[in-house]
């Protein structure tokens, strides 16, 4: 199997209130790993994509550090739930709701996302 | 202020110690505290804090840490709790208590555990400034004030139990220090002349001065008061900074003596089995202070627990209870050293026999009191106690095993396959709570406990001394899976098989890709998922080590194994905390020429990089953003560096000192040893990080003792050694083999390396890998330097084919631009920084602005020590 990067004719856009903002060709989200994106607000958003070629996007802040390093984590699955770990202090985030799957008091934000 | 006893019946607890912490405990189990008023009387500045563990607070505890006493409970329970305010009177007749602020506490039931003192034997000059005792967290803090700020040398009269801890204090201090013991051996109470010299050379040979057989008899001091050194009974004179006196401990009874309780010749308030002082029915003792009714005085913690439970049993008039006596069996490890002792250790019981073992080379001794019937009746372990535990509880019956088997090493002879299944349900498992193996069991059959910790928070048991949690764990393991509950040793929720089974398979089928180990060799469930971020790694690394053999690509950021790799693999730098990566450039043995080193000065400069020697021996450079890391590898490839491997787990550095080419000492060329070492293994990962020196003879500047594989040089070649750890949990390192050659050495190396990857858990380094596996060190040197399994040649064409595709994976990434793209902060703006990666100046250099990372932010929740572990950025 390769993962080389195939340049698709898709983009990755992400859902910022009524608008669609694109982010990037398909081919730089490798499946299993993230990638950042600027939004025009200056926040950030973390972009993944499973082997099912499942897209998401969450806010790449980590709430428990503040660096913004959420993209760079390791993805998974914990029962039947799409995941992050934060590369920092590992707390785990629903990569679907922003939960945070090891302190039921945090969450961060979600963004839809689509490929056109 | 006055308090008269009103309706509710008062019980008024003088002393929070751990005794006394565990008598309220036990009232409030019996639902005492709910129709009692409670008030407690302590003397410290601090709760009850756990007095057995106090020597760690030299390793890192703080304090609370040590601290036994959850406030929570205090309050839940209505408990009135005054620290730092001692009791200096009770009146019997009138019932009442004082204070020392003056607090007058009336009383229906009155329960002294005001513990012991240290004895400070009357020798002159005892009260010169530089003495203390070594009982309490003050005094801790006292000696460690005094040790930091004027001392070099400290002596510690008295070698007993507490004399060691005290003595591997000062010594953990950095002091030059000495024990002076007035009888002919070490730790007299635990162990008999054969251990005790066993004890001797051991912690002689760690450095420390021992006097056995010499009294003291005078403190001397110097012209400011402060102690300069002592006068002994052999006439000769110590010179020392500071003294401590750890000659025994006395019980504290002067309150009971004063209002008139009964107290024994040498001491003690005599009570009965109840606890009840012999003298006042409304009066109990508990602890060091009480004199048991067998005319003991005991001075560890679990006879003291027992008697806080009889006396809350007997207040609560729910149950018998009483206390006769109880076992004195101790494990204890003094410096390093495993010292254990139970039953009738000095074989006093009429016509038994000892069976001994001892190997002075090695510094154990194990001696088993046999009875006529060939009943276990005590022993004396030092050395090595691992067997403490089911020895113990065999304590009383006939072993199953002969007993020659029970005190031979691993590896001599047939080992014992005496496991805790061989004990009865009676067997007491932890004395700390006299539980035995029935409880255990039942915590498990009864209330479906399925760890430890559960059985732990169930049963008391193991939350003591900590002595028996081994054999602890040993029984749950046994216990679930006779009830057909299947222990899960599998790696993560993905695998059910262990790492070193992993490895096999992988090995074995040769397969490169983690989706189809997952897809075909994962748990059903996890089948056809992402995996999770536990066996990704794990993964990596297998396919990483075995990369040439299997035909997997041996980079890796190729392909699939991109996405298995952590952040700082993934970056091939490592993550700090504010989303900046730092620098390591490897530099093999240490060694760098004046060019070198220019070259990464200016690289830091024009990069603005904050620079630090790092503890192995190269340089550090820190707050590079992603989007830097390639210009800064460019510069670093171009001047003949490569990557260090900081961020991996796999070898770091091969530490070196100067060795003979410059030393008056050196025997050896040890830097070109370590040069060769470090160049024949980079890039080689491992389940966890692998460090290594070369000394160039014994003086031993590189530190070898504390490495993985470190090789210390003798004027016949090179002595090898396994197994070493700094860190957390230091380990000295085993030797393994003495007297190679170069070519015996890397042969032996390569061996002893691949074997570690084979075998080991995840994160598990070669000192806890040693430890764990079977047979322990001489399994290993019978698998890697007699042959035993056959696989020795397999082991070195393994690290053949390593060494031969070795390339360095920053020269390979700057070369590759489609790598290069994925060092960016932004996908949609490669040129725009990270707006929360910033600095702020420090003594002329950087450091993080952390201000900024925490403006909307939580303070930092680490996870359990557990996760932290495999957290990413090791
Ligand atoms: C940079 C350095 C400290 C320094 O400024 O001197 C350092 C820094 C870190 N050490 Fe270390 N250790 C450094 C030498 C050591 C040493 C000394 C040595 O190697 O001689 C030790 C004790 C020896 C040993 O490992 O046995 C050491 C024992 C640890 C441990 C505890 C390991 C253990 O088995 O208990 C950890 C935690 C871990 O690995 O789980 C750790 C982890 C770390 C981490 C990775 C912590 C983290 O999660 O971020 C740090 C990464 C720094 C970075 O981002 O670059 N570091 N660390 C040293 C780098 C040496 C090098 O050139 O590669
Ligand atoms: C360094 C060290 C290591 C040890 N290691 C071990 C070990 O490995 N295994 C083991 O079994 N035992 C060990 N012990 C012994 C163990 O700590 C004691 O057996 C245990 O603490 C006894 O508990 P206690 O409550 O009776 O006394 P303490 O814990 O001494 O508590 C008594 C408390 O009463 C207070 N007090 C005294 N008089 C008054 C008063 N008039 N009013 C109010 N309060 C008062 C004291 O200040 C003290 O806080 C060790 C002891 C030390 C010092
Ligand atoms: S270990 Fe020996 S050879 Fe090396 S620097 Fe120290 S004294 Fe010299
Ligand atoms: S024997 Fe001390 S905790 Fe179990």
């Amino acid at each position: 199997m390769t993962l080389a990067p195939e340049t698709t004719d898709l983009m990755v856009q992400l859902r910022l209130a009524d608008d669609w903002f694109t982010v990037c060709d398909l081919g730089r989200l490798l499946p299993g790993r993230g990638v950042a994106a600027l939004l025009p607000d200056g926040r950030q958003a973390a972009l993944f994509r499973d082997r099912t070629g499942a897209l998401y996007a969450i806010d790449n802040r980590d709430p428990f550090s503040g660096a913004a390093v959420l993209s760079r984590g390791l993805t998974g699955t914990h029962r039947g739930r799409p995941f992050v770990a934060s590369p920092l202090l590992k707390q785990r985030f629903d990569l679907r709701t922003g939960q945070c799957l090891d302190d039921e008091s945090v969450r961060v934000v979600t963004y839809e996302v689509r490929t056109t | 202020m006055t308090a008269t006893p009103g309706a509710t019946p008062t019980i008024v607890l003088v002393g929070h110690g751990m005794v006394g912490q565990r008598f309220l405990e036990a009232l409030a189990e019996r639902g005492l505290t709910a129709t009692h008023r409670v008030v407690v009387l302590c003397e410290e500045p601090r709760p009850a804090y756990d007095r057995v563990q106090l020597t760690s607070y030299f390793s890192g505890r703080t304090p609370e840490d040590l601290s036994m006493t959850d406030m929570g409970f205090i309050e839940k329970h209505g408990i009135e709790l005054h620290v730092g305010d001692p009791a200096v009177e009770v009146d019997r007749a009138a019932r009442t208590v004082t204070s020392r602020s003056g607090l007058v506490v009336g009383y229906d039931t009155l329960v002294l555990a005001t513990g012991s003192y240290p004895f400070v034997p009357p020798v002159p000059g005892k009260d010169a400034e530089g003495c203390f005792v070594y009982r309490t967290i003050e005094d801790l803090l006292a000696i460690e004030a005094y040790a930091k700020s004027r001392a070099t040398t400290g002596a510690v009269v008295g070698g007993g139990l507490l004399g060691l801890e005290a003595a591997g204090a000062l010594k953990g201090l950095g002091l030059a220090t000495h024990i002076v013991e007035f009888a002919p051996r070490l730790m007299p109470v635990q162990v008999d002349e054969g251990g005790g010299a066993a004890l001797l050379r051991t912690i002689e040979d760690m450095g420390l001065t021992v006097h056995t057989g010499t009294g003291t008899q005078e403190i001397v001091s110097g012209a400011d008061g402060s102690v300069t050194g002592m006068k002994l009974s052999d006439g000769s004179e110590l010179a020392t900074d500071m003294v401590v006196f750890s000659a025994g401990v006395r019980p504290r009874d002067q309150l009971a003596r004063d209002c008139g309780l009964t107290v024994g010749e040498r001491g003690g308030i005599a009570v009965d089995e109840q606890c009840r002082t012999v003298s006042d029915p409304h009066v109990f003792a508990i602890g060091e202070c009480a004199l048991a009714s067998d005319g003991r005085v005991y001075g560890l913690v679990a006879p003291g627990y027992e008697m806080a439970e009889t006396a809350a049993a007997t207040i609560a008039a729910d149950e018998e209870a009483a206390f006769t006596g109880a076992d004195l069996s101790t494990k204890l490890k003094l410096l390093g050293v495993d010292v254990a002792s139970f039953g009738d250790a000095h074989g006093t019981t009429a016509d038994c026999l000892d069976v001994v073992y001892a190997d002075s080379r090695s510094g154990t001794y194990k001696k088993l009191v046999i009875g006529r019937d060939g009943e276990l009746l005590g022993g004396i372990l030092v050395g090595d106690a691992e067997a403490y535990g089911t020895l113990r509880a065999l304590t009383g019956s006939v072993p199953p095993v002969a007993p020659e088997q029970l005190v031979l090493p691993a590896g001599a002879g047939a080992p014992a396959q005496l496991g805790p299944s061989a004990l009865p349900d009676e067997a007491v498992i932890c004395s700390c709570h006299n539980v035995t193996k029935g409880t255990i069991r039942g915590a498990v059959t009864e209330h479906s406990c399925t760890t430890v910790p559960e059985v732990k928070k169930c049963t008391r048991a193991g939350t003591g001394c900590g002595s028996c949690v081994k054999v602890l764990g040993q029984l749950v393991t046994a216990e679930l899976e006779a009830s057909g509950v299947e222990v899960d040793k599998g790696l993560c929720g993905c695998f059910a098989q262990t790492r070193e089974e992993l490895y096999e398979i992988v090995l074995a089928l040769r397969i490169t890709s983690y989706r189809e180990l997952l897809d075909r060799h994962g748990r059903e469930a996890a089948r056809g998922g992402d995996g999770c971020e536990v066996c990704k790694p794990t993964v990596g690394s297998i396919i990483a080590s075995l990369a040439p053999t299997i035909g997997a690509d041996g980079y890796v950021l190729e392909g699939e194994q991109a996405a298995l790799q952590d952040t700082n693999d993934h970056f091939l730098a490592n993550l700090q905390k504010n989303g900046s990566y730092s620098v390591v450039p490897r530099i093999p043995g240490g060694e760098i020429s004046p060019e070198k080193l220019i070259v990464i000065g200016e690289v830091a400069r024009d990069f603005g990089l904050y620079t630090k020697i790092t503890g192995g021996q190269r340089i550090d450079m820190f707050g590079a953003r992603v989007e830097q890391l390639p210009l800064i590898w460019a510069r670093l490839v171009d001047a003949g560096f490569e990557s260090g491997h900081a961020y991996g787990k796999s070898l770091r550095t091969v530490k070196s000192c100067v060795g003979q080419t410059w030393c008056r000492y050196g025997v050896q060329d040890s830097v070109r040893m370590a040069i060769d070492l470090e160049l024949r293994y980079r890039g080689l990962r491992s389940p966890h990080k692998l460090k290594s020196a070369v000394s160039g003879c014994a003086r031993e500047c590189a530190e070898a003792q504390s490495k993985d594989f470190g090789i210390i040089a003798t004027s016949n070649g090179w002595n090898l050694y396994v197994g070493g750890n700094g860190g957390a949990t230091p380990r000295h390192a085993d030797l393994l083999a003495q007297d190679l050659s170069d070519a015996e050495l890397v042969r032996l190396i390569d061996r002893f390396l691949m074997f570690y990857i084979r075998t080991a858990d995840r994160l598990e380094r070669t000192s806890t890998w040693l430890d764990r596996i079977p047979g322990g060190l001489d399994h290993v040197r019978d698998v890697v330097v007699h042959d035993s399994l056959g696989i020795c040649e397999e082991l070195e064409s393994l690290m053949r084919d390593h060494v031969a595709h070795y390339r360095d994976e920053w020269a390979t990434t700057i070369e590759d631009p489609e790598k290069l793209a994925r060092f960016v902060s932004f996908v949609n703006a490669p040129d725009t920084p990270d707006p929360v990666v910033a600095f702020v100046p420090e003594r002329d250099q950087i450091k993080p602005d952390l201000p900024l990372l925490s403006i909307g932010m939580r303070p930092t929740t680490p996870l359990t020590e557990d996760a932290l572990e495999g957290s990413a950025t090791r």
